[in-house]
């Protein structure tokens, strides 16, 4: 039966544990032996024993920056080292209530800033279907514990694409709700404006099982909504009557292959009875530069709480402010401080307006390219990421060009909207992710259409084992 | 577009010590990345409203009712230098 468990989803495995066909307690057991055995590097943390309690749900792995009581939540960074925070997430504790007990904390990039997870303090992960490869960012950890069967499901933050991008280079699902749909209490911040919560998964049902336990409103978190209505288990196995407009098939750095994979999965859409045309965002192009001041600025400011004070690491030197300052240059890594740098400039007397007012206005037009979008078409859809997973240590060099990874996520959290990338094929072996974006809170909708394609791409080939 | 007294300035501002390793690459690196954002001005963004948030909600208020916080041992618990019920940090120093 327990090697059974390595190819059924998550819903599946429930439904195995509520016919009393096996225990949470084994379900736990395997999974927490899985996660023990992961030699990629996902995993900066997993749990020793299956709780008294085993749950009802298969256990969860979580991106390392949810703060769960008693349990080492660092965000990746030499900073935290150590940090075990007296409270939980609202969005953990949510998944806890529904039976999804925590199996253990995943690798990230430092602070959620990257696009490749090679900024983790604690070493890069590798790509399960090529070790060569990175499996993108800044979810890592939990895109490559769900594709190579070390996870049931995982749930991760996305901020400038870091649930979609790494679910798309791991050929897994992953989904980046509306802006407010989840609580970010107990989520270490990044950038406060875009942060938000999502699963990682198998597949499109276990997506929605997951996202109808993490959302809701929370006390905590005066920004977060819930989501109106409820989210039922995506159903459609056909597309009529959806118009879907397809955007960025003529950028210069797709590649062909993925280009490819994505046209095979628009003419799918006009199989099931969907209409495909292409669509302009003219302000999405923008959407990097803008990003990479808003976050940056917004992370400048949410990152000045480590100081070497309350908790996390300390450098001692010298005077108070040596003290900071060297707490900060040690306890960071690089591509952290680039962002504080730019962040804090950005925001600078003199500099504000240029930068920070201007990005803020690129925000208003991208939504308003969206909104405009939306009048004509149910969904907007394109390549998630432009190229396959690449070469461990191919950008690393090069931040500007490892920023420009994230070109087709980027717009989405600017304008607040949702948005899934799910596996559409293989280029060079390796999986090609599809994104489907659709208004505020229409999750429900995005899933089921989500659903019927997925079933019609039969994407198989999750490297487990 | 950024030189190294400008480094410097940001730096200390940001509460970061910078090495002279970091002071040598870091004004052509902030520099390449702030010539992309400068893209921005290629658009016209003329009477177009800021967006610093995308939720449209205003003044969320909620009932004052006393909740548990913290007990002042939980919040000590992480500290690097925690003493009689304090964070104890080094002197600000003479000048």
């Amino acid at each position: 039966m327990s090697d059974e468990l390595l190819n059924l989803t998550g819903a599946q495995q429930a439904e195995r544990i509520a016919a009393g066909e096996i225990s949470s307690t084994e379900v736990f057991d395997f999974w927490r032996e899985r996660a023990a055995a992961d030699d990629l590097g996902s995993y900066l943390w997993v749990s020793e024993q299956a709780p008294e309690d085993a749950g009802t749900l298969p256990p969860i792995a979580v991106k390392d920056l949810f703060c769960v009581e008693g349990v080492p939540s660092m965000a990746g960074s030499r900073i935290l080292e150590g940090y075990r925070p007296p409270y939980t997430a609202t969005s953990v504790r949510n998944l806890q209530a529904a039976g999804a007990r925590v199996l253990g904390k995943t690798n990230q990039d430092e602070f959620a800033m990257g696009s490749s997870n090679e900024n983790s303090g604690y070493g890069p992960v590798q790509n399960p279907w090529d070790r060569g490869r990175v499996p993108g960012g800044s979810s890592g950890g939990s895109a490559a514990a769900v594709a190579a069967g070390t996870a049931p499901w995982a749930i991760g933050t996305d901020t400038g694409g870091s649930i979609r991008q790494p679910a798309s280079l791991c050929g897994i699902v992953g989904m980046k709700p509306t802006y407010g749909a989840v609580s970010r209490y107990g989520m270490i911040a990044f950038a406060s404006s875009l942060d938000q919560c999502g699963p990682l998964t198998r597949d499109v049902t276990d997506a929605a099982i997951l996202l109808r336990h993490l959302q809701g409103r929370d006390p905590c978190d005066s920004t977060s909504l819930g989501i109106p209505g409820d989210i039922p288990l995506p159903s459609a196995e056909r597309l009529d009557g959806l118009r879907f407009g397809v955007w960025g098939m003529e950028e210069p750095g797709l590649e062909p292959g993925v280009a490819e994979s994505v046209r095979t999965t628009l003419a799918k859409i006009e199989e099931l009875g969907g209409a495909v045309q292409e669509i302009d965002l003219p302000t999405a192009r923008h959407g990097i530069a803008a990003y990479y001041v808003i976050a940056p600025a917004e992370a400048s400011a949410n990152l000045a709480r480590y100081d070497g004070v309350r908790y996390g690491k300390r450098s001692a030197n010298g005077d108070l402010t040596s003290m900071y300052e060297q707490t900060r240059h040690d306890g960071f890594g690089e591509e952290v401080k680039r962002r504080i740098m730019i962040g804090t400039y950005a925001l600078s007397s003199g500099y504000y307006e240029a930068y920070y007012g201007t990005a803020q206005k690129v925000r208003t037009k991208i939504a308003h390219d969206f909104t405009t979008a939306f009048e004509d078409v149910d969904f907007v859809v394109s390549p998630t990421s432009a190229t396959v997973a690449f070469n461990l240590g191919e950008r690393t060099a090069d931040p500007l060009a490892m920023y420009l990874s994230d070109y087709y996520t980027v717009p989405m959290p600017l304008a607040g909207i949702p948005a899934i990338s799910i596996p559409c094929g293989l280029s060079e072996g390796l999986p090609v992710g599809f994104q489907i974006a659709g208004p505020a809170f229409s999750e429900a909708r995005i899933l089921d259409a989500a659903h019927a394609l997925e079933k019609s791409i039969g994407f198989e080939g999750v490297p487990v084992g | 577009m950024i030189d190294r007294d400008q480094v410097l300035h940001v730096a200390k501002l940001a509460r970061l010590s910078v090495t002279d390793d970091e002071l040598e690459r870091m004004p052509e690196e902030l520099s390449k990345i702030l010539g992309h954002v400068e893209t921005m001005n290629e658009l016209d963004l003329e009477g177009v409203e800021p967006t610093s948030h995308v939720v449209d909600l205003t003044n969320v208020l909620r009932e004052d009712v006393p909740r548990p916080g913290l007990t002042p041992e939980q919040a000590l618990e992480q500290a690097p230098d925690a003493a009689d019920r304090g964070f104890r940090v080094p002197s600000p120093g003479a000048s």
